[in-house]
């Protein structure tokens, strides 16, 4: 965490991710005079209004231009600032693909690029608003670090830890209504390095973002019935952390990715790699959107649909147990 | 501290006539290299030479021995397929010998197709998408606002890249920004890969459309070393709140009589014997 920057567990129930990183960029603004802020007409949705409020002179709103929002920031970043630029996942990955891949991962240059609104959870506002490819497409780019923060408390954490890095970070989080999947923030949060959340020797869920508090309830859900889920919080994933990876390949039966994204390119992908480098005899199950255009409904009712919440993850389970799958 | 090459020449006319010949050696040196990388963007390298050997040479402050000295202007080349011709002028300025060019395009060369910021000193960033430098340009310059710094920063764009939608968004926002520090180039050499871009998708009228833009307009002859001097020695000051574009009337291939205005130029390789034909008529063009 920044040096100055608290966060009680009171104020992240209160608090969405981006009102959370609004408030994160204002202290990080306050600590270090080289950050500056950018997006593309929407500092209400994302709450980069806030630091434009605190330092006007180094917040830049580019109206509804995304391709501009990404060559100005790598323009910054080249005379020596930091910028964090901010717009939805869809068009900061797609929109804008070729400026975040040409002018800021094959130039090199430290641009932290926050993108809201990511996975399904733009609900309601149907696929031209949902980011199913961003993780893949980020993936893809040498250089870039790919950081998907699992609530507002990981958001605040994720922000504070790629000031420093010498190079471009995409960091994807949600809409921001997720629920907590951290009751505080004293723990050791390390860029590439991720989070055991709960121990297990039957089956391992490898979560991400809004997956990772539903993977959290359903290992205590199944507690109780004699199935032992180990939860693995994938906050990073790029660089991967492959170490956990082999280590849950080697001592459950049993691995099961959760991501808001299609299962294709993404957390799963970048899992199976891993286990097939590594030789690794276990089963895989990928929960995300089976590679289809999402339907539209509100956020809760899509993570149902595919998988992401606790209740369907239970049954998706609890199938693989009566198939003896584990 | 700025180390301009043309610094010990008091004399007007002596001062063209350097910058007229560094033009023609930088010609020379393009179909060279175009003979010897087995091809090159010929018609656009020769086109935008004698406005890039004037800033090198005499506009810009820079310090070749110190490449990332702070108050250095900035150069972008968002035509990043003019590094055939930019290389060979920051070699002449001094950023790295000239002999070194000799590699260009060959594996693990420093110097390629289009410009790269990783291995060429001098370069400041890596192009050659279309539609993108000016943004970067616009970037560059903010951040010498921020920092109170009165540098400049220079962009040469082609013609061609006036179609893509992405630097008219750089244009409304510089306007926007207030960036007097930003100077733009249009290289107007009339022409890309497939034909003149007033047949194809057309331009004209490119002041108006700039002025409409909000910027301030300046259209000079591209091939004439006087004019070219006499714009950039007398642009706003960086502290003022407009940006200029300099419109630069280029023919496509100049110098060069088999090459000029003609597509078919826009990329192309060259034997020894057409280079000799080449080098011949440009030598013509060096003043005694």
């Amino acid at each position: 965490m920044a040096e100055g920057m608290t966060f009680t567990i009171h104020d992240l129930d209160m608090l969405t991710q981006a009102e959370v990183y609004g408030k994160a960029l204002v202290e990080l603004g306050r600590q270090n005079k080289n950050v500056v802020v950018l997006t593309a007409d929407l500092m209400r949705s994302n709450k980069t209004g806030e630091f434009a409020a605190a330092y006007p002179e180094r917040f830049f709103n580019v109206g509804v231009a995304e391709q501009n929002l990404f060559g100005i920031a790598a323009g910054l970043a080249r005379a020596g600032k930091i910028p964090f630029a901010s717009t939805f996942a869809a068009f900061a990955s797609m929109r804008a693909c070729e400026q975040v891949r040409t002018d800021i991962a094959y130039n090199n240059v430290p641009v932290k690029i926050v993108a809201t609104h990511s996975g399904l959870s733009m609900g309601t506002g149907g696929p031209t608003h949902f980011a199913t490819e961003d993780i893949a497409i980020m993936r893809a780019m040498p250089n870039m670090t790919v950081i998907v923060p699992a609530d507002s408390i990981e958001t605040a954490r994720a922000v504070a830890a790629c000031v420093d890095l010498p190079g471009p970070a995409y960091i994807r989080i949600g809409r921001g209504f997720e629920p907590a999947a951290y009751e505080d923030e004293n723990y050791d949060y390390t860029i590439g390095k991720s989070v055991l959340m709960r121990d297990g020797s039957d089956i391992t869920l490898i979560c991400c973002g809004v997956a990772v508090n539903a993977g959290v309830i359903v290992s205590s859900q199944l507690e109780g019935e004699g199935v032992s889920v180990r939860v693995i919080n994938m906050h990073t994933i790029k660089p991967l952390d492959r170490e956990a990876v082999v280590k849950a390949a080697k001592e459950t039966r049993f691995i099961i990715t959760a991501e808001e994204h299609n299962i294709i390119g993404g957390l799963g992908s970048a899992v199976a790699e891993v286990l097939a480098e590594e030789g690794a005899a276990v089963k895989l199950k990928r929960l995300g959107v089976r590679d289809e255009y999402s339907e539209i409904g509100y956020p809760e009712a899509l993570y149902n649909r595919y998988n992401l919440d606790s209740d369907s993850m239970s049954r998706v389970i609890a199938e693989l147990k009566e198939q003896r799958a584990f | 501290m700025a180390q301009t090459t043309t610094r010990h020449i008091t004399d007007r006319k002596e001062l063209e006539k350097y910058l007229v010949t560094k033009a023609a050696e930088t010609r020379k040196k393009i179909l060279e290299l175009a003979r010897i990388a087995m091809g090159g963007h010929l018609g656009g390298a020769l086109s935008m030479v004698d406005v890039t050997v004037a800033l090198y040479h005499h506009i810009m402050n820079l310090d070749p021995k110190n490449p990332s000295w702070p108050d250095r202007d900035r150069f972008i080349l968002s035509k990043g397929h003019g590094a055939i011709a930019l290389d060979p002028i920051l070699a002449q300025v001094g950023f790295f010998p000239e002999e070194k060019l000799e590699t260009f395009n060959k594996l693990d060369s420093p110097f390629g197709m289009h410009t790269n910021a990783h291995s060429t000193p001098g370069i400041e960033h890596s192009t050659g998408s279309l539609g993108h430098g000016l943004a970067v340009a616009v970037g560059m310059a903010l951040g010498a606002r921020l920092d109170g710094a009165t540098w400049r920063v220079f962009c040469l764009l082609g013609d061609g890249e006036m179609q893509e939608g992405s630097t008219w968004e750089a244009l409304m926002s510089a306007a926007q920004f207030k960036l007097g520090n930003l100077v733009a180039i249009i290289d107007r050499n009339k022409f890309t890969i497939d034909g003149p871009t007033e047949m194809l998708m057309a331009l004209e009228p490119l002041a108006d459309k700039l002025r409409a833009f909000r910027w301030n307009v300046i259209e000079v002859n591209g091939q004439n070393m006087t004019e070219i001097l006499n714009v950039f020695e007398e642009l706003p000051l960086p502290t003022s709140d407009v940006p200029t574009v300099v419109i630069a009337h280029t023919e496509k291939g100049h110098g060069v009589s088999f090459m000029r205005g003609q597509s078919k130029w826009h990329y192309g390789a060259i034997d020894s014997d057409l280079e000799a034909q080449a080098v011949q008529e440009i030598d013509a063009t060096i003043p005694k």
